[in-house]
This record gives C-alpha cells, structure tokens and sequence, in this order.
C-alpha cells in the first residue's frame, strides 16, 4: 500500500531513465547497423575493451574479495575511515581517477622510478587500462559483497570453527559459498563498470587502436567523424549493459 | 496539494537554469574552438569595454562538438572554427548569416617537456624508435594536419596514442609521460614554462585558417557582425598575433 500520487512522479523519473534510451534506438541506421558495429575499429573496440573488463573484475575478485571478508568480518580502529575511503572511486569523477593514477603509475609518479628500474612501462600500455577499470570497478565489488557478508551472518562458520575446522576451510567451504550470489553479483557489476569506464582511461591511458581505445572511447572518438558509427555502437554497450543486469539479477536471484 | 508544493519548489529552479540576464544588457554569444579560449576571453574584453550594455558569453569547445550544438539549435550568434572543414558543415547546412572569412592562422609545433629528455630537434626525430610520440586523432583539425605535414616530409610517425584534443596531447607531455607531441605553436606559447617547443621548417606546409562567420537565426545579427569585424580588425588582429597566431592576409 503505497500513497497514489507517488506514482505521478515516480513515472516522470523512470521516463527521464528510459527515454534516452529510446532515443539511441530511433535515432540507429538500421539498414546499416551491422556494417557500422563491425568495421575493423569497433570490433578491435569491443575485443579489447571484453578483454580488458575481463581482466579488471578478476583483479577486483583476487583483491576485492579478501578486502570484504576483513571489512565485514573483523574491526580495528579506523575501520570505518577505510571503509569510506576504499569506496571512495565510487563517487569520484573518473577523470580525478586517471589524474591520481597517473601520480602514482605514470613515469613521473610515486612508482614511475620502481617501475621504470623494472623495465614496466605502464602508461599508454594496456595494462593502463586494466588498471583503470580496476580502480572504479573494485569498490562495487567490495560493497555488494561485504553486504552478503553481513546479511548471511556468522552463524555456520561459527559452529564449522567449533566442529574443529580450520579457518581457511570454513573459508573455503562456509563463507564463500553462503555469498556467492553476492560474489556473482558484485563480479557482474564491477563487470559492467569496467566496460563502461571512460574518464580514468581516456587521462591516464591514452587513446590508440587496439592497445587502449577502448568501446567508450571508440564511440567518444567517433561523434567527430561517424555519427551514426557512434550511436550503433553505443547501441551496442546498452545492449550488453542490459544483458548484464538481467544476468546479474537472475543469479542473485536463483542462488539467493 | 502536495503535488502542487513540489511544483512549486522545482519551478523556480527550472526557470533559474534558462535565464540569468537582469534584462538590461544585451548578451552576444560567442562559440569559438578551444585554442582561442585566451585569445578571444581578451577580445571579448575589449569589445565590450568598446560596446556599452553588451556582455560577450563565450563558450569553447572542439570545433566539431560546437558545430554539433548550433546544428542542434544552441543559442549561438557568432561561430569560431578551428578549421574550414567544420565552418563549412555549417554553410552547407545554411547556418551561417554570411560568408566566413579567415581571421587567423596557426601551423603545427613539436611539444615537449621541460629540458627534452628524449633530445628532439627535428620532425624526423619523431620516427625514433621507442619514443613516446602523442598527436591528435586523425578526425580532429590537429590530427588531420599532423597527418598531411607527416605525409608531406616522407615521415612515417606512429604514436602511442592518439588524443581527442589538443589540450589533451599537452596534457600528456606536461605530465611528463609523453616525449613528444605535436599541437598548435599558439598552444605551445600558452603552455608555458611546462613544456617547451621544437619549431621544424616542414610545419609550414600545412597553414590551418580559422574562419568566423555570425550564426543565421542570430538575435543580434547587427552585434554579431559587429563582432566579427572587431575580430578582423586592428584590435583583434593586434591581440590574435600576442597569442601567437598567424595572419590570414599574406
């Protein structure tokens, strides 16, 4: 039961969500979408740019994972200042993001002489772009995790821990599997913000065919020249963002 | 009722987006490339300190991208481009109130950081392997003309990436993580002491002519044109040639 004038604008702010969309929709060259969305700079776009993403969520996974299960299941002092401040990409511009990346990875950054030693060169490179996508994509991950973690409570650790288990295998046996809807749906969501990162990219990565042009900025680059390019592809990443959010509210839904 | 109050406190914000003129001045408004934004912040100046009453509002951007917004309809009355290609999508959409006319020139510099660590002196230099060569995509007016300059030395350049803007090439030289780029010697000029420039004799192969026409459909077709002059005239020539620009007259 719900008071009925909530409806009047609840339905002018979904139509201010959905009639972008529809405009992308009317606005395609139909008869020419296919050639546009497979001309040799869009697929080497989407290639790099599903590789990249790919690449981002597993290092949010390997890195993300072991910072929601401290972040929810242990407290020491200034946890909770920690917290604010890895979550903090969430609602940063992205091109501040690509700006302290820079500082920190470019030549000239806090690690530019250690990694120049190495013989890295980060800027410019692929691995830039990964880089980027997993710093704007890490805290979704952390943040939907870290609240399955929360939600399923300690109860089945507590008692696998009492029934003599090791803590890496109520780990591996208890936890993990209590939250992986939360698993999935966090990876899904760091998924889809890595694939769409432009701002982080387009400052610290640069900008090249193949190497870090991604689909984002692809489609940036592209208004000049190739409108109708740009809007199919654009197309495109609705579509694949639409996909990823079905996929991801189904599995949180069934294994939930 | 509650419906009505919401009304009540969104209108106003609403209509504040639309206007903010007191209503006693007439406002001209100016959309010029972003490698006039100092250059035209001082003529708009003089201008009005010329013009009683009349407030310039000037607005930069990628050639294109203003293109794009005037086509869409924005509220344009004068048009500054970088280069002919896009004053001429406007003609050929009959956008324009007169013919554009060349007011500047600006040809294409070597850009790098502070001391040159990568050591270039000439545009062949550029082609070294493993240097970190940035210029503008070849859609855009700077891209283009790096890539006919580069065309007409016989140089074969391939960049580590391929920026949207000028700014956005200066950007990546400033920051030190480039060796090399390739902008405007008016950008270089305004850059500064954080970059410096390396001027080649191939650059002046390619002369980029900016044109400025008034916008048809202008409110203030009389001003506009007033404006247009003012750039073409002693005192916008004057202030164009500190920024570093060339003249069209030859």
């Amino acid at each position: 039961m719900i008071p009925r004038w909530l409806y009047a604008p609840a339905a002018v702010g979904a139509a201010f969500l959905l009639l972008p969309l529809a405009a992308i929709v009317a606005r395609v060259e139909w008869s020419e979408f296919f050639t546009l969305i497979t001309s040799e700079a869009s697929k080497d776009a989407l290639w790099l740019s599903l590789r990249t993403s790919a690449m981002a969520t597993l290092l949010c996974l390997l890195f993300g994972t072991p910072m929601a299960v401290v972040l929810a299941r242990t407290s020491f002092p200034g946890q909770g200042v920690l917290r604010s401040l890895v979550l903090l990409p969430l609602v940063l511009p992205p091109v501040v993001g690509g700006v302290a990346l820079l500082y920190t990875f470019g030549r000239r950054g806090l690690l530019g002489h250690e990694l120049e030693v190495l013989g890295i060169q980060v800027a410019f490179s692929t691995t830039a772009v990964v880089l980027a996508q997993t710093f704007v994509a890490m805290p979704f991950l952390v943040v939907s995790l870290e609240g399955s973690l929360r939600t399923a409570g300690q109860r089945y650790e507590v008692v696998a821990a009492s029934l003599g288990a090791a803590p890496t295998t109520v780990f591996r046996r208890i936890t993990l599997p209590l939250v992986l809807p939360g698993l999935v749906s966090g990876s899904v969501l760091a998924f889809a913000r890595a694939l769409g990162e432009f701002g982080a990219t387009i400052t610290f990565a640069g900008s090249l065919q193949g190497v870090t042009r991604t689909l984002p900025l692809e489609i940036y680059q592209l208004r000049e020249t190739d409108v109708d390019a740009a809007v199919a592809l654009s197309l495109v990443l609705v579509v694949v963002a639409v996909l990823v959010i079905g996929f991801a509210g189904r599995q949180g839904r069934s294994l939930g | 009722m509650k419906k009505l109050v919401l009304l009540a406190l969104v209108l106003p914000l609403v209509a504040a987006c639309g206007s903010d003129d007191d209503g006693s001045s007439t406002t001209l408004t100016v959309y010029a490339a972003a490698s006039l934004t100092a250059s035209f912040e001082e003529i708009a100046a003089e201008f009005e300190a010329e013009h009683d009453g009349v407030e310039v509002r000037l607005s930069f951007g990628g050639s294109s991208d203003l293109v794009t917004q005037i086509q869409g309809g924005a509220p344009a009355d004068v048009f500054a481009s970088a280069d002919t290609a896009n004053m001429d999508k406007l003609v050929d959409d009959d956008l324009t109130g007169a013919d554009p006319q060349g007011f500047a020139t600006n040809t294409l510099e070597i850009v790098v950081p502070p001391g040159n660590p990568a050591g270039i002196t000439s545009f062949q230099d550029l082609a070294k392997p493993g240097l970190n060569l940035v210029v503008c995509a070849p859609a855009v007016p700077c891209g283009a003309a790096s890539q006919q300059v580069a065309e007409n030395a016989g140089v074969t350049l391939s960049p580590v990436s391929e920026e949207q803007s000028v700014t956005d090439v200066l950007a990546k030289v400033t920051s030190g993580e480039a060796d090399a780029g390739l902008v405007y010697v008016t950008d270089v000029q305004a850059a500064g002491d954080d970059v410096e420039g390396v001027e080649f004799p191939e650059s002046d192969s390619v002369v980029n002519t900016y044109p400025i026409a008034p916008v048809e459909d202008s409110g203030e077709a009389d001003l506009a044109e007033e404006f247009v002059q003012f750039v073409l005239g002693d005192t916008g020539q004057g202030v164009l040639a500190d920024f570093g620009f060339g003249s069209t007259s030859p």
